[in-house]
């Protein structure tokens, strides 16, 4: 037994050196933009930049605008299918598995080659097409975690006694899935949501074969121009990251509805 | 609406055509930039710039330099999906039946869900940061022990050095999946197992591995996908130094070094083709898996 703690201890640790010694690097790194001290310089540097500003909270606006397309396209889909369409479940869970299978980097060359200038919806040719393409784009990718997460909160709610209910007492569709449905499930759309965030907002590919200037893009110019700085992005990025899934755990496990369900 | 119902058979009420309206958007999103995308470049690497059939862009994947990217492609996806699988098993193995503290197994996970999803540009710069030219562990490794790495050949811009890179999101993915598959594994069969007299290393070969070998072979076919579609990573890391197949193909398209959109098909095409048969291995695994686990 002693023999069983001491092989899971040193696999930890030497998982832990791993895992860890990246990030503390990154952070030693980013701090050692003045010569001979400790300190935010980079940090500050990064923040100040007008670039920055701009192509993070463009990331952030199209973050946001794909969870909410997101969730208009699932979160209708996913109820209807468990109500009325139980045949349909195996396809659609196929397709929402299709972004997963594809690499990313196909599917936006697809994009570039049916909707470019000279095709009949020339969406790459102008601002508002580019930026709606990115958008969707990013719908694409983030399919399998909502829908995941969507069908989940679903499955542990009796739809169909809720919708007879919402329904006698006079509620149309559109009530019954934003008044009755959606606060059900909020906990899981909140934890498809935070994760769709954390993909969408350094995502590189789509952004840099569409020409946009989003977040991803502008961290690899930095990458390849600056010393210290990129390390102070990777920091910023990490700690998104972190927030998103610290998030997702805080909600599902002290939401009000997860204890009432207890 | 109400008008068109009437006309319908009365097997189609009103109440399913709504039903109806509520997937449609989907399947219209999905068609429209799904799909259709997809098939159009699936479509276009058997065709040829006049429209006709032809298996001549297949052809021009058997080129030297477009073969080797893909061999470096698939040595790579293959070696860390190996590694990330065998240290995965390893840690879940450690939290789950290792008798470690409840604590320390939570915040394993919790990492894991964040490491995992900690892949692409800033990745890169993280592991530049430490193992690069200047970085963190390349200083402490020649101020402490005098170890010079880039001396002996070492570059985090390489195939070792994007190996290393990869296995950070490789080897969490395979903690998360595997540790429900860990948790399957019943103490009564280990305590059937023992009241027959087989020892620990008999257990694992003869329970224990037959029960788990779905879902590692499984996983290891969706560690073998998820590194091969990875781009950004490399990218930020190698700039386009190190050709693999992502990096060709994302050259191919942004037009920098060859002008054959046919051949940017092909590669494309091979790349859905391999990334499907893995992750058609492992969705297939998965199923013979779940028989175990209930």
């Amino acid at each position: 037994m002693t023999g069983k703690r001491f092989w899971s201890w040193l696999a930890v640790t030497f998982g832990g050196l791993y895992f860890l010694l990246p990030l503390v690097g990154m952070f030693d790194f980013s701090m050692r933009m003045q010569r001979g001290a400790y300190s935010f310089e980079a940090y500050r540097v990064v923040l100040a930049d007008p670039r920055f500003q701009q192509t993070f909270g463009y990331s952030v606006v199209l973050a946001l605008l794909t969870i909410v397309l997101g969730i208009l396209i699932v979160v209708p889909t996913a109820y209807f299918v468990r109500l009325r369409f139980p045949g349909l479940r195996p396809i659609i869970e196929f397709i929402t598995l299709l972004p997963l299978v594809i690499p990313p980097i196909v599917i936006v060359f697809g994009y570039i080659r049916i909707y470019n200038t000279s095709s009949i919806l020339p969406l790459t040719g102008s601002w508002w097409g580019t930026n709606i393409l990115l958008l969707f784009g990013y719908v694409v990718l983030s399919l399998p975690y909502m829908y995941r997460s969507v069908d989940t909160g679903l499955r542990t709610i009796d739809i169909a006694s809720l919708t007879e209910a919402a329904q006698s007492l006079g509620a149309g569709w559109a009530r019954i899935l934003t008044v009755v449905i959606l606060p059900n499930v909020f906990v899981s759309v909140l934890s498809g949501a935070f994760l769709t965030f954390a993909i969408v907002i350094g995502e590189y590919v789509f952004a840099a074969l569409l020409n946009v200037n989003s977040f991803g893009p502008y961290m690899v110019w930095m990458g390849g121009n600056r010393a210290y700085e990129p390390s102070a992005l990777a920091v910023i990025a990490f700690a998104i990251t972190w927030a998103c899934m610290g998030l997702i755990q805080l909600f599902t496990r002290f939401s009000i509805f997860s204890i009432v369900r207890r | 609406m109400n008008t068109s119902a009437l006309s319908l058979p009365a097997t189609l009420r009103p109440r399913q055509i709504i039903s109806w309206f509520g997937v449609a958007p989907f399947f219209l999103f999905a068609l429209l930039f799904l799909i259709l995308p997809t098939l159009n470049i699936v479509v276009g690497a058997f065709r040829n710039a006049q429209g006709q059939a032809t298996l001549q862009n297949l052809g021009k994947l058997f080129s030297p330099s477009i073969q080797s990217a893909f061999w470096i492609s698939i040595e790579l996806s293959l070696l860390t999906a190996v590694l990330g699988c065998l240290f995965g098993f390893l840690i879940a193995a450690a939290i789950t039946l290792g008798g470690l503290p409840r604590p320390l197994r939570n915040a394993i996970l919790t990492f894991s869900g964040v490491a995992s999803n900690f892949a692409g540009v800033p990745l890169a710069f993280a592991f530049i940061a430490t193992l690069g030219r200047l970085g963190f562990v390349t200083m402490l490794l020649r101020q402490w022990f005098g170890i010079n790495l880039y001396g002996s050949g070492f570059s985090i811009v390489s195939f070792l050095g994007l190996a290393l890179t990869y296995l950070y999101f490789q080897i969490p993915l395979m903690v998360l999946i595997i540790t429900p598959a860990l948790d399957g594994l019943r103490r009564e069969w280990r305590e059937a197992a023992e009241s027959l007299g087989a020892s620990g290393f008999q257990y694992w070969r003869l329970v224990a591995l037959p029960v788990l070998w779905p879902s590692l072979l499984g996983t290891l076919a969706l560690l073998f996908a998820n590194a091969f579609g990875a781009v950004a990573t490399a990218i930020a890391l190698t700039g386009s130094s190190l050709s693999i197949a992502p990096i060709v193909l994302f050259a191919q398209i942004r037009g920098d070094v060859l002008n054959d959109p046919h051949l940017g098909y092909a590669i494309a095409f091979a790349m859905i083709m391999l990334t499907a048969i893995a992750n058609g291995i492992y969705i297939l695994l998965r199923m013979r898996a779940e028989r175990w686990v209930k």
